[in-house]
């Protein structure tokens, strides 16, 4: 019964003072002219693709400004912590990495952990930069700033691409209810499909606890005849859907959104096959022709042992050229300058940046304004439609 | 037996925690504490009252149950739905009390639903019974619109600190060292030790049974509402059985019926993960080992023997048996 002791006494005691003791000495970059820009993302668990994505996009931009000289003599340095997508991990990641002489924050890499990471940054009236939180309150406050779409914005667009480009009337969606992401876009493409006249013929949904096996929401979606599928889902799931489907022998085309992105690498080597046919809404293609794509991949390849970048890379790509075009606009020349935080956030609604994911500009809601691409999955490559 | 009510083992575990609270809170004022760790200390503190209340119902009563997530979660439900709808009415210091009873009550009230039923069950039934009471809390909290789906929760007032920690943690540490220790506490190991000699000797099963699951259910929802009220969104997919086997580890980790392990092994499970962040990639798999270690070394009798001789308590009733020794010389 008496098993503890003074030993694990003794082992809390020195894990308060480790922790207490370890970042005091982290401030001394604070001296230079480096910019320290932070960011928080899954890198371990289920949803690792897409902070890994993330940070090897944003470091790819960093390492391009570095070497080019810096932007006005500030260098740039990122530093990734993980979140396992959970939000009290995620406000212990942002402490860290003010602990770390933070500067700008990239925010979080999904939406639930990014919320909680704003509450902080406000109090800290640093600039929050999201590459790819989408939900509608990552830039709930003033200096919270966002990359990607929002999910209503998806939804919209998704329905009115559909209606306007292709010819299914009849469409079916699969979603995932315990997904904020997957529900976001579901109620607004529900809604712009009645305004545009499509037959929303069936709405399954599934959980994160059984996604695993969709037989029956497949079997629904093939009893209805639907000619369409809407997957507004990530690409774990969906690459279930698409192995099952074909056994189910379903063979109406696939459309998804940007959280889709990576189902290549989900399905396997063996598998790439499936994903022919499939559609999905991206502002980003790696194998589109401008020179800024081309030379991305090429570097993002030789980089990372010849892996295609997805979207979540050129978000996170992307936020980096987005803080360096704010800090020509506000002419900031010294980081530790006091109104170092009024005059960056103040320049992001002033910015117009052309990046990999498209021209975005800002407005006060943080949200960016750009167009969004839709690719057809060919033979195991992304290819414009 | 009043005298046994505060026995010295319980004080020194008072002891350790405030000892172990004044510590941090010097650091704190003497601006000597990182950010990191000040924002670690709320989750650290919500996981010593979580270790603590599972303890009860594994270690003193011995059943397994995995639903702790749970009742965490219908507490921090009901907690922080009354802070957002009176926020702006009542003032903080009535408003946060206030829905940490409500969340715990809730909580209660929910235990009582679940324990009637099955604490009919032992063991491995019981287990996944409860399991699946996570399980479904959780789908239907993401299927309800008042709770804000799969999105979450948002606009909870941010109330919690490391102070009120504190003081549940006391409140928890002393509610729970006492009942152990009264006619009921030793109702609710008579069960563990011997469950057909408790029940002839007229002792209530069901009802001491439903006690204990009740009381660590009321912990586990007033954690809920400081867990709500720490961070800026609630979301339920945090409150997966994957949280409540972690409570579970803490309190195997700690030693089952000892509530001072628990406390110990809550603060290093939580923080260990976040020490281990200097390690970047390997992180993940660091941690895993060293709790396999950990696991491996507080099985193995030889260092039990070893913390036998370094134990605190020991050195207390060395010096009792010097005294007494010398009394006698």
């Amino acid at each position: 019964m008496k098993k503890i002791t003074g030993i694990l006494s003794l082992v809390m005691v020195l894990t308060i003072i480790a922790t207490g003791f370890s970042a005091c000495g982290g401030n001394g970059d604070a001296d230079k002219n480096t910019l320290v820009i932070g960011g928080i993302g899954p890198l371990t668990g289920d949803y690792s693709t897409y902070g890994v994505s993330v940070k090897q996009g944003a470091q790819i931009a960093v390492d391009e400004i570095n070497a080019a000289g810096g932007v006005n003599a500030i260098k740039f340095e990122l530093k990734f912590e993980d979140d396992e997508t959970d939000a009290t991990k995620a406000v212990n990641a942002y402490n860290t990495l003010m602990d770390d002489g933070m500067k700008v924050s990239l925010g979080a890499v999904t939406s639930g952990a990014c919320i909680a990471v704003t509450e902080e940054a406000k109090k800290d009236g640093i600039l929050l930069l999201t590459p790819s939180g989408s939900q509608k309150e990552c830039t709930q406050y003033d200096n919270c700033f966002r990359i990607c779409f929002t999910d209503p914005q998806q939804g919209t667009v998704s329905a009115d691409y559909i209606a306007d480009n292709l010819t299914a009337k009849k469409i079916a969606i699969i979603y995932d209810k315990s997904n904020d992401y997957s529900v976001g876009i579901t109620d607004k493409f529900v809604a712009e499909a009645a305004v545009k006249g499509l037959e929303i013929v069936a709405k399954q949904a599934f959980t994160s606890g059984t996604s695993t096996d969709f037989s029956a929401q497949l079997q629904q979606v093939k009893d209805t005849g639907a000619e369409l599928v809407f997957l507004p889902i990530y690409a774990k799931e969906a690459a279930f859907i698409l192995k099952q489907a074909k056994t189910a022998g379903i063979a109406v085309p696939f459309f998804g959104c940007d959280g889709l992105d990576g189902i290549l690498e989900k399905l396997g080597t063996d598998n790439q096959a499936l994903a022919n046919g499939v559609m999905l809404l991206t502002p980003f293609a790696a194998d589109a022709d401008d020179t800024k794509t081309k030379n991305f991949v090429k570097v993002y390849g030789e980089k990372y042992n010849g892996q295609v970048p997805d979207q979540f890379a050129a978000d996170g790509y992307d936020a980096i050229y987005t803080i360096k075009a704010a800090i020509e606009k506000a002419g900031i020349n010294d980081i530790n300058a006091a109104d170092f935080n009024t005059k960056i956030i103040d320049a992001m609604t002033q910015v117009t940046v052309e990046g990999l994911t498209g021209t975005m500009v800002w407005d006060e809601s943080g949200d960016a304004s750009k167009d969004a691409k839709a690719v057809k999955i060919t033979d195991g490559t992304y290819v414009a439609i | 037996m009043k005298k046994n009510n505060l026995n010295i083992h319980n004080l020194i575990t008072y002891g350790i925690v405030v000892a172990a609270f004044l510590f941090v809170s010097i650091l704190v004022w003497t601006g000597n504490a990182s950010r990191h760790l000040q924002a670690m200390l709320v989750p650290i503190g919500l996981n010593i009252i979580l270790a603590v209340s599972l303890n009860l119902i594994v270690g003193f009563l011995g059943e397994l149950t995995l639903g702790h997530a749970g009742f965490m979660s219908v507490g921090a439900y009901a907690g922080c739905l009354f802070a957002i709808k009176y926020a702006e009415i009542l003032p903080t210091a009535v408003r946060f009390p206030l829905a940490m009873i409500i969340g715990g009550l809730v909580a209660c009230v929910f235990g009582i639903i679940i324990g009637v039923p099955v604490l009919r069950l032992k063991g491995d039934y019981l287990a996944i019974v409860t399991l699946a009471f996570g399980e479904i809390i959780r789908s239907i909290i993401i299927n309800l619109e008042f709770t804000g789906g799969a999105s979450g929760l948002k606009g909870t007032p941010q109330n919690s600190n490391f102070y009120i920690v504190f003081v549940v943690i006391m409140i928890t540490l002393v509610v729970i060292t006492n009942l152990v220790n009264s006619r009921a506490g030793r109702a609710i190991c008579s069960i563990r030790d011997n469950r057909i000699a408790a029940e002839s000797l007229g002792i209530n099963i069901t009802y001491y049974k439903l006690l204990a699951f009740v009381i660590a259910a009321f912990f586990a929802g007033v954690a809920g509402v400081i867990y709500g009220h720490n961070l800026s969104i609630l979301q339920a997919s945090v409150f997966d059985y994957n949280r409540s086997i972690e409570i579970l580890v803490i309190v195997v980790l700690g030693g089952m019926g000892s509530i001072r392990g628990s406390v110990i092994a809550a603060v290093i499970i939580t923080a260990l993960p976040e020490m281990l962040r200097s390690l970047a990639d390997y992180r993940m798999l660091i941690y895993a080992v060293v709790l396999i270690a950990m696991m491996l070394l507080n099985g193995s009798q030889k260092f039990d023997k070893y913390k036998g001789r370094m134990n605190i308590g020991g050195l207390f009733t060395l010096l009792k048996n010097k005294k007494s020794a010398k009394e006698a010389g």
